[in-house]
């Protein structure tokens, strides 16, 4: 690793291309791709929310379906965004060389990174959005706070696109990526209180799930779709912040040192 | 005055892990002219290509390209030129027509503009009636020509090319030939990586050959065969070869080499050695006058590259 694979981000608006490249793919497959994404989520929310949900009391104060429709929006937010980082990145930064077509227009690196984790931001924000429609539908929630979500989703977006491009950056191959999976996000996952209040937790994983982004992204989903006022906004926003920007960044340099050697 | 060369080389070196890759190299492509930079595998044709680009810094040297300082300026450099990489990266998700149209947009051209562009391009390319087809629909040949089409999309006063014609057959070859001379009368600067002679000898006007890092000749075609090599060779070759040279062809060559099971006999007065041959009917040869893989091989070597 050399000193000037760390040097800060210099972006140009021309990432907004990258951006538009990957769109225009997406155009071709919107509906299987919409269909797709939404169809686990669904599964878990509807399957979970409404089987389980019969058995058991009201969990935080709402029916079960309700508290896990804001866990889902906020996992199916990092589902998304990690597949696309991860497995799509992938293509087209190893398989597809891609990037390296772009790079060799009057875009950098940095310019192509950008791109992509704006891009997968903005898909994993229609994931997100998804479920929020369904549960809007069902009743599930019905507050003019949940406005607060969308925002939110795209930031946890960013979170989960950058930590993907990190993998993506250090993989050799796609295998790797089930390391990850199996690792870091269905962990997660369960642990962040997408599917039981963190509080159930011993103290020590409690501890532990206060480092993870998902948490911090449920529990600022969680009230909002229930309509009140979360705790501690600043904290969970600077969290979040920080994981998207640190994420990004990581990523920039290991895929700096893989790519412009 | 001379005009500003369009790209100017000068005490390149680079090295990965401790291994000097480029070690100290020096050239200039002057406007118009298509310039080839010729070696075997691992000569450091493509890391020299990369750091022209910009897209690796070199451990010391200079680079200009239209007088910008490469890698410094070397997006703004980068509006100007095209590249042809050694392996097409055209986009299997999209069309014909739509790999041209985002190509463009990253230069900023807007959507209209590229649309503009696009039939005389698909012309170009010989694929005005494969605007609508898949990449994945398209022969070795007309991706090629398609990546080149791609590189001309911001109309760029100077081309990369990285080994346009590896695995293109001699159809296909010839007609990406006949594209570049085309955009050679239109005044383009071609720079060109190739380790097919007879592409370098038909389409360079100048041309450098790397080896190990180092750039070990460099001229015009034509010139570095007389600078460096005899102008007749024989290449005999058949079961007795070996001993026939041993009893005679080196002796009454100026220099005789073996590549394989042929021998090379160069010489300025083939005729003695032909006449000995004629005598001899279970030896095989060919006459012919030297050529620029004949320089090729006594500078970088028979010795096989990997």
């Amino acid at each position: 690793m050399k000193t000037k694979h760390f040097r800060l981000p210099e972006f140009s608006l021309r990432f907004v291309h990258v951006w538009r490249r990957n769109l225009l793919v997406w155009r071709k497959l919107a509906i299987p791709s919409i269909l797709g994404n939404l169809a686990d989520p669904m599964i878990y929310m509807l399957g979970l929310g409404y089987g389980l949900g019969a058995m058991l009391p009201d969990v935080g104060g709402m029916s079960y379906v309700a508290f896990l429709a804001a866990g889902i929006v906020c996992s199916s937010t990092m589902m998304s965004a990690s597949y696309e980082t991860m497995y799509s990145g992938f293509s087209r930064m190893h398989v597809q060389k891609t990037w390296d077509g772009i790079m060799n227009a009057p875009l950098t690196l940095d310019d192509v990174l950008l791109g992509e984790v704006v891009w997968a931001a903005s898909k994993s924000f229609l994931s997100g959005m998804a479920v929020l429609l369904v549960a809007l539908a069902l009743g599930l929630t019905n507050s003019a706070l949940v406005l607060w979500i969308i925002p939110l989703v795209f930031l946890a977006g960013l979170v989960f696109s950058g930590m993907g491009l990190i993998m993506t950056a250090l993989s050799p191959s796609y295998d790797f990526f089930m390391y990850y999976f199996t690792l870091a996000v269905t962990p997660m996952m369960l642990i962040s209180g997408v599917f039981f209040p963190v509080e159930q937790l011993p103290p020590a994983i409690q501890a532990v799930t206060l480092a993870l982004p998902l948490t911090h992204a449920v529990a600022l989903a969680r009230p909002l779709m229930s309509g009140t006022l979360p705790h501690d906004i600043i904290l969970h926003l600077a969290v979040l912040t920080a994981y998207a920007a640190a994420g990004f960044y990581l990523a920039l340099v290991m895929t700096r040192r893989r790519l412009l050697k | 005055m001379t005009p500003l060369p369009h790209l100017n080389v000068s005490k390149l070196r680079k090295s990965y892990d401790g291994h000097e890759v480029v070690s100290g190299i020096d050239f200039e492509l002057r406007r118009g002219e298509c310039f080839g930079l010729l070696g075997p595998n691992g000569a450091g044709k493509t890391t020299t290509l990369r750091l022209c680009l910009g897209l690796t810094d070199p451990d010391s040297g200079t680079i200009t390209m239209f007088g910008l300082p490469v890698p410094q300026n070397a997006r703004e450099a980068r509006v100007r030129i095209g590249v042809v990489p050694q392996n097409d990266n055209l986009d299997p998700d999209f069309t014909v027509r739509e790999n041209l149209l985002v190509y463009g947009r990253y230069f900023g051209l807007a959507t209209s503009e590229v649309e503009r562009r696009i039939p005389a391009l698909l012309e170009f390319a010989g694929l005005h009636t494969r605007g609508g087809s898949k990449i994945l629909e398209l022969s070795g040949g007309m991706k090629r020509r398609l990546t080149l089409a791609r590189a001309l999309i911001n109309d760029p006063d100077l081309i990369f090319l990285d080994e346009p014609t590896s695995g293109l057959d001699p159809q296909a070859r010839h007609l990406i030939w006949e594209r570049l001379r085309n955009l050679m009368n239109q005044g383009k600067t071609l720079f060109l990586t190739t380790h097919f002679m007879d592409e370098a000898e038909r389409l360079c006007h100048r041309l450098a050959i790397m080896d190990r890092g180092r750039i070990v000749a460099c001229g015009a075609p034509r010139e570095l065969i007389a600078r460096h090599i005899e102008p007749q060779v024989i290449e005999v070759y058949g079961e007795d070869a070996e001993r026939w040279a041993q009893e005679y062809g080196m002796r009454a060559s100026e220099r005789c080499e073996k590549t394989g099971e042929t021998f090379f006999c160069y010489t300025h007065d083939a005729d003695p050695i032909v006449h000995h041959l004629d005598a001899r009917p279970n030896l095989r040869y060919l006459h012919r006058p030297a050529n620029l893989e004949d320089v090729f091989l006594k500078l970088t070597g028979r010795e096989l590259r990997d």
